[in-house]
């Protein structure tokens, strides 16, 4: 099918709604935040219209870079774990029969429905000392006494990835069911094991969508600010986390809105050095 | 033995027998396809061949040795598949000298034996682009390429030429036909095209119901087909019933066929009179009378249908010998009894 190019302005009309929607969901918000990045804090009330850089000049600090560098790492941590999971468990998935991927799909999708507060929740007993797993480790003889496995890195990525890991899955699987299965075959004719054939046959294929989703897992974590503060210790804490303490606790606007406007722009180049990179690597 | 044997192999899925207690042994060196309608079992059968598929019992042997159990990638079989599966990632050269880079070859002899096998299927220079930017037999002729890179000891291809248009279709048969003659490598083909079986094979396997109905030469198959089956796919054919008067007489359509020996047996049988050897005749002149209901003239040949008091027979004729018949006309029609063949039906 051709595609020909809106002639007359009617041919927009299909755009006005959603155009009006991110308007006045997101470009008058953002707008507003990146405004109030540069207002002056009021402690008595809330801020006051004034353009300062004060904001942005107190982030440039050792402790902000070193929280931000932290979010930085575990967003990218969390994102190569999802897809080092959701990638092969999803291409074995795929062959499957359909009721065996219908099943799956569903549970998947029903953790979708778990909110980040249960999540945490969740993940916080089980890794406790009185109820959580490693009483399961004891009875089993695995371990001489329960300990507490939280708050700690291990426990912030551990929930921080159950939460991802159904949207790997979900963005990785159709991709992997349109792909055409004697690929993998070929390979086999040509002397290749199965396993040695998906790692230079099956995942090349589909770098592009790798890279896609390692990019779309990272955004979601980086935006996480209640599993690193109940799974973690303040060490732990992730810029978001900072971003709501600012913004709720300590009622400075301003100077969460100039954090917010940092990550964002620090996530916006991290994502175009992954894409420029990938483009660079197409071309050779 | 040399070759290829493959000894009472059944398939099955479910309860559904692909293949069954089929066996077949193919000498070194030779062509053969494997030929049928879809679900005859024939792609089943390639792909036990491969290792592809496991066999429910059976077993395959090659050169003597029993490979029923050896895993794909160590049989050392090429194969070229139906959706050629072209690794989209590599570049052209890089398909082909895939098989090397596996077994660790060193990059310059994988470049060597890449650009001398590119020659080989008339692509030379062709290394370094992307697949994505080939024609259609452009990509059918690397994918031939990639799976001769290791000299394998079978060609094995599932219905290659299926995405090719027309001419080129009949054009990279003939090429095909003409690489494995000069290779002289043991050659497996897939198709459900007659024309294809009829061009290039040494040893034509026509299949049904997971069941090998005829294996012989293509000139054998359609002058003597084994059955009715047979004699309906390979090419066109007409099919009349035929039956034993008192007199002992063979009998098509209550006419007698003189010097037709009639079927031994009681079971029904019919014959099989391939258009090109029906002739037309005056009214009362032929074997049998009709009427004629359809002249197709396609210029090199030309298809007279007659309808002969219910089967209707179709004759081809060339037009050098031209038979004026038009639609309605009352025509006799001559078969020629050492050109029918007694079948089963």
């Amino acid at each position: 099918m051709r595609r020909e190019a809106p002639k007359s302005l009617a041919d927009y009309a299909p755009l006005v709604f959603p155009g009006l929607m991110l308007i006045v969901f997101f470009v008058v918000p953002f707008s507003t935040m990146i405004a109030v990045s540069f207002f002056q804090r009021d402690p008595a009330g809330f801020y006051t219209v004034a353009f300062t850089l004060d904001n942005y000049g107190r982030f440039i600090s050792l402790f902000f870079g070193r929280v931000l560098g932290f979010s930085l790492m575990l967003s990218v941590l969390v994102a190569i774990c999802c897809v080092a999971i959701a990638f092969p468990f999803t291409y074995l998935l795929t062959k499957q029969s359909r009721k065996v991927q219908t099943v799956w799909l569903v549970v998947l999708l029903s953790v979708l429905s778990l909110s980040e507060v249960i999540i945490g929740f969740a993940w916080s007993t089980l890794f406790s000392r009185t109820a959580g797993i490693t009483n399961l480790f004891v009875w089993l003889g695995l371990m001489n006494e329960p300990v507490a496995l939280l708050p700690s890195f291990g426990a912030v990525l551990t929930g921080m990835v159950y939460q991802a890991l159904p949207y790997t899955v979900l963005v990785l699987y159709p991709a992997l069911v349109r792909l055409d299965p004697t690929l993998l075959e070929a390979a086999r004719t040509l002397g290749s094991s199965p396993v040695r054939a998906f790692f230079n046959v099956v995942v090349p294929a589909l770098r592009n969508t790798v890279v896609a989703t390692v990019i779309m897992v990272f955004v979601f974590a980086l935006g996480s600010y209640l599993l690193p503060q109940i799974l973690g210790r303040p060490q732990h804490w992730t810029l978001s986390v900072l971003i709501t303490d600012q913004a709720i606790y300590q009622s400075n606007m301003p100077f969460a809105a100039a954090m917010a406007v940092f990550l964002v722009l620090i996530s916006l180049a991290l994502v175009g050095l992954t894409l420029f990179a990938g483009r660079k690597e197409n071309a050779l | 033995m040399s070759g290829l044997a493959i000894n009472d192999v059944t398939k099955q899925f479910g309860d559904f027998k692909a293949v069954d207690s089929l066996d077949l042994s193919v000498p070194h060196g030779t062509f053969v396809c494997l030929l049928g309608p879809s679900g005859c079992g024939k792609t089943t059968l390639l792909r036990m061949i491969a290792g592809l598929e496991e066999p429910t019992s059976g077993s395959i042997v090659i050169d003597g040795q029993d490979i029923t159990g050896v895993p794909t990638h160590q049989r050392n079989f090429g194969m070229v598949f139906q959706s050629l599966a072209l690794f989209p990632h590599l570049s052209v050269g890089d398909n082909v000298s895939y098989a090397l880079r596996i077994r660790g070859t060193p990059r310059e002899e994988q470049r060597r034996r890449a650009d001398e096998l590119l020659k080989l299927v008339h692509l030379p220079g062709f290394a370094d682009r992307p697949v994505a930017k080939l024609s259609g037999g452009q990509r059918q002729r690397v994918a031939i390429a990639r799976a001769l890179a290791l000299s394998p000891r079978l060609f094995l291809l599932d219905e290659p030429m299926s995405a090719l248009d027309a001419k080129l279709r009949e054009s990279m048969q003939v090429e095909l036909r003409q690489l494995q003659q000069r290779l002289g490598i043991t050659t497996i083909v897939v198709t459900h095209d007659q024309r294809e079986a009829m061009t290039m094979a040494d040893l034509v396997v026509v299949m049904g119901q997971g069941r090998i109905r005829q294996a012989a030469s293509p000139i054998e198959i359609y002058r003597k087909p084994a059955d009715a089956f047979v004699a309906d796919f390979i090419g066109s054919t007409n099919l009349l019933e035929i039956a034993t008067d008192s007199a002992g007489r063979a009998m098509v359509q209550g006419a007698a066929i003189p010097g037709l020996a009639p079927p031994n047996g009681a079971a029904k049988a019919s014959i099989s009179i391939r258009p090109e050897d029906v002739r037309i005749a005056a009214a009362g002149a032929g074997t049998l009378d009709g009427t004629v209901t359809f002249v197709r003239d396609l210029g090199a040949t030309i298809e007279t249908y007659v309808d002969v008091g219910g089967p209707t027979i179709v004759a081809v004729t060339t037009p050098r010998e031209r038979v004026d018949a038009k639609a309605g006309d009352r025509v006799g029609v001559v078969l020629p009894a050492e050109s029918c063949v007694v079948v089963k039906s």
